[in-house]
């Protein structure tokens, strides 16, 4: 599955660890939620990143202790019409301030591309090779935005206000 | 009326080239049905019994003559020469072909139209009252809140893949027209001790098969907040409403579920995080907004003019004003219902003709402005008094003065088994034979107001819950059976209906409705006692003895 | 009236057809003995019992590009071979709206 980062395709230097899969001693590791919080400390100490895997049906307050030393933070798109994970990366984002990775992962679609960088995603494991190939093209569709999200895109409403104000400025 | 400016055309017209590319996806085999699906009903595209079916959005029921001759042009070039309003303000076409939908759509860009989120678990339409504007007494013009709301509802980046749809009304009168405690959120206009404009915000409202009234969150939400308090709503539904079942997804299961109190705690929480954001919004956008909506240029007129006067002789014309023209806010002018129930015809169809000739009655007679309100019927909201006559006479040659409006024969029906895929009986043959049985004017006026609603099956499209009289169609071995329950209503005092009996075969609907009727014709106190409160105050049992003693 | 979702257990009762809409322009069609799709009930391949219905919904289901929502539905056949649509859904997808004029009177 390609991983696109920066808008490009690029290689993961995460490895994904199971639930009981061996620690290995050096390397970046993306952990699933539960492992981590059971053993946060040592993962933490040991060389290499250290992301985690968070599912979308667990309050993601419980791993904000954690966001400053975290290298990534995988949120899961189980089918691409479940979308509780737009929900936890802008809490994550604008409410916790985390700055780190933040990849969807799953059911991920180019035509999901600008909800998710919207929603303050900027790494992305997508499903079929010809839609990470069209991600510059796709995160371009749109140049309009009704809403204010963490991500600074001016919005319409504001936009308009500059308009209005540059015209009054002019006469 | 709404006027785009640059900015939302923009925003439309990538939407189509989106669509475009999504379609040419699926086409190739690309993308399968099950990737495409979503993707289509995004963009308002069903696939129904006989075709894929076209929703077409009418924000706020406000469209303009220019808009309403693009729907006929789409109904003419892309379907089959009509199409179906619904009870949500939108537009249905029934026979639309796929591969031409992203030219159908770029046609309708072109007047600031979109079908966006007309389906889809996602925000749907924001509808608002159909007399937005021109009601006497309403406290604001809700249309440019509902605006406000539309556009921040539009491709959502965090909300397009709710649990379930999420549809949000909005009225500013005393009399709910909008129908706002059978939505998901409700907001009613209101001022506080100050003179500020805020809402009465209501929640969990919904039919279908578990139907629930919606109940109030939050009394006064200042205007400024509106959309800080409406995220917070939808935060926490997307966070933990019910996916595990299709039908308990909706809002109102996770408010019944947690129960009012931790619901409204829960929406409070995540609001006093949000409420200091940049989704406060202050008076120079609301005044933006506003000063992109047009209003006519009244004259000033007289209260009753002489063509009106003469016209009164006419018992026909005297027939269709009494019953289809409302008091306007302004002196001189009239709000004019225009029934799309005819007799024999299916509720709330209209012919591409009809559609065009009434474009240019409108431009006529109304400032180039149509409404279309949930009941499915269409209004002019702006008719000089004095030119009610010469309306008349135009829109009885094009079969639109039935004059029936709010009485027994002005059905709300959904498509049902005839167009549906997912009904389980026929609703509209069920109202035509209705429409033929109450034909007689003076019989409807004799009945008074009556509001027949009829579903095909238990997701309510056709509203049967708050029907004064509810009609459902069910399935069983294999043949139409229709449950029949009254006393539900939609307005500001919505209620549920109650059941009156067992379910009844296709044929036998319209013998037993009528059995109603004349039960409540000889339980009535007097004739002003309109049917619902006769309901009210009598209950069921009498209506059900009479009805179902014989039978 | 069974959804296609649910028909994942898949049991006949009779004759039975694969029927679906054409993906392009969403028309009813019938799925036919040569792996095709027809318009016309006449042409539709017909099975009678539940190996043969899976095998043809299994087929049809997999020509997602042609026609989409596949389902199975009952026919009837009579004496003279004729296929007729074996229930009130059937027959109003195959002949059309119930409620006279399909515009306004």
């Amino acid at each position: 599955m390609p991983l696109v980062k920066g808008g490009k395709i690029v290689e993961d230097s995460f490895v994904k660890l199971d639930v009981d899969a061996p620690l290995p001693a050096a390397g970046d590791i993306l952990v699933p939620g539960d492992r981590f919080l059971k053993d946060a400390a040592a993962l933490l100490a040991r060389p290499g990143k250290v992301g985690v895997i968070w599912p979308n049906n667990r309050d993601i307050d419980e791993l904000v202790p954690y966001l400053g030393k975290l290298a990534a933070v995988a949120l899961v798109f189980p089918t691409f019409r479940d979308g509780r994970a737009y929900s936890q990366s802008r809490l994550l984002r604008e409410r916790h301030d985390y700055r780190g990775e933040l990849r969807a992962t799953g059911q991920v679609l180019r035509d999901q591309f600008v909800f998710m960088l919207r929603a303050g995603f900027d790494s992305f494991e997508v499903k079929k090779q010809a839609d990470a190939e069209a991600f510059t093209q796709t995160v371009k569709r749109y140049s309009v935005f009704y809403q204010p999200t963490g991500d600074g895109r001016i919005t319409a409403l504001h936009r308009r206000m500059q308009l209005r104000h540059s015209e009054g400025v002019g006469t | 009326m709404y006027a785009y400016d640059e900015i939302d055309r923009t925003l439309v017209n990538e939407r189509v080239s989106e669509f475009r590319d999504q379609v040419k996806r699926r086409l190739s085999g690309e993308l399968t049905e099950d990737e495409f699906k979503i993707l289509r009903l995004q963009n308002g595209v069903y696939l129904q019994l006989h075709a894929y079916m076209f929703r077409v959005a009418i924000p706020y029921g406000t469209l303009s003559s220019e808009q309403l001759r693009r729907l006929a042009h789409i109904a003419r070039r892309y379907d089959r020469g009509y199409g179906h309003f619904t009870t949500r303000q939108n537009i249905q076409f029934n026979w639309i072909k796929l591969a031409e939908l992203p030219d159908a759509l770029a046609d309708l860009a072109e007047v600031g139209i979109h079908a966006m989120q007309t389906s889809g678990n996602n925000m749907r339409n924001v509808t608002s009252d159909q007399w937005a504007g021109v009601a006497p007494g309403e406290i604001e013009d809700p249309r440019i809140w509902s605006e406000l709301l539309r556009q921040h509802t539009t491709l959502h980046p965090e909300f397009s893949f709710l649990p379930r749809k999420f549809k949000i009304a909005i009225t500013a009168s005393d009399h709910d027209r909008a129908a706002i405690k059978i939505h998901d959120i409700g907001l009613r206009l209101v001022k506080n001790e100050k003179g500020e404009t805020g809402f009465e915000v209501l929640v969990g409202g919904g039919l279908g098969r578990t139907p629930f009234i919606a109940k109030t969150i939050k009394h006064f939400v200042h205007g400024r907040d509106i959309l800080s308090y409406v995220e917070a709503i939808l935060r926490v539904y997307n966070q933990y409403g019910r996916r595990d079942n299709i039908y308990k997804a909706r809002i109102k299961i996770l408010v019944h579920e947690l129960g009012i109190e931790k619901f409204s705690r829960e929406v409070e929480d995540e609001w006093q995080h949000i409420r200091n954001s940049s989704l406060q919004i202050d008076d120079s956008v609301i005044e933006d907004i506003r000063s992109r909506f047009t209003y006519p240029a009244y004259e000033k007129l007289p209260h009753m003019p002489d063509e009106l006067r003469q016209a009164a002789a006419d018992p026909e014309f005297e027939a269709w004003r009494k019953n289809s023209v409302a008091p306007h806010k302004v002196q001189g002018y009239s709000i004019v219902t225009i029934s799309l129930k005819p007799t024999g015809g299916p509720p709330g169809d209209a012919t591409a003709e009809q559609m065009d000739a009434l474009a240019d009655l409108a431009e006529k007679y109304s400032f180039g402005e149509i409404r279309v309100g949930h009941e499915q019927n269409l209004a002019l909201p702006h008719v000089a008094k004095r030119d009610l006559p010469a309306l008349w006479k135009a829109l009885d040659k094009l079969g639109l003065a039935t004059p029936n409006v709010n009485l027994i024969t002005d059905i709300i029906a959904c498509p049902g088994l005839d167009y549906c895929s997912l009904a389980n009986a026929r609703s509209i043959p069920i109202a035509q034979e209705l429409t033929r049985r109450f034909a007689n004017h003076e019989l409807a006026n004799l009945i008074g107001r009556l509001h027949i609603n009829i579903s095909g099956c238990i997701n309510a499209c056709g509203h049967h819950h708050v029907g004064h009289i509810g009609i459902l169609g069910v399935e069983k071995n294999g043949e139409e059976v229709y449950q029949i329950t009254i006393g539900g209503r939609a307005d500001e005092s919505a209620a549920l209906g109650t059941l009156i009996g067992p379910g009844v075969k296709f044929d036998e609907v319209a013998d037993v409705i009528e059995d109603v009727v004349e039960a409540y014709l000889a339980l009535r106190e007097r004739p002003e006692e309109l049917f619902i409160d006769t309901v009210k105050r009598l209950g069921v049992e009498p209506f059900k003895e009479r009805v179902y003693a014989t039978r | 009236m069974t959804s296609p979702l649910e028909q994942k257990k898949i049991k006949i009762a009779g004759p039975s057809v694969v029927t679906a809409n054409r993906t392009w322009d969403g028309i009813v069609v019938y799925r036919t003995a040569a792996k095709g799709w027809s318009v016309d009930l006449s042409d539709a391949a017909i099975v009678r019992n539940s190996d043969e219905a899976k095998a043809l919904l299994a087929e049809s289901v997999a020509d997602d590009v042609g026609a989409v929502g596949a389902y199975i539905a009952p026919v009837q056949v009579d004496e003279e071979g004729k296929i007729l649509p074996g229930n009130l859904r059937e027959q109003i997808r195959r002949t059309g709206v119930t409620i006279g004029s399909q515009a306004q009177v």
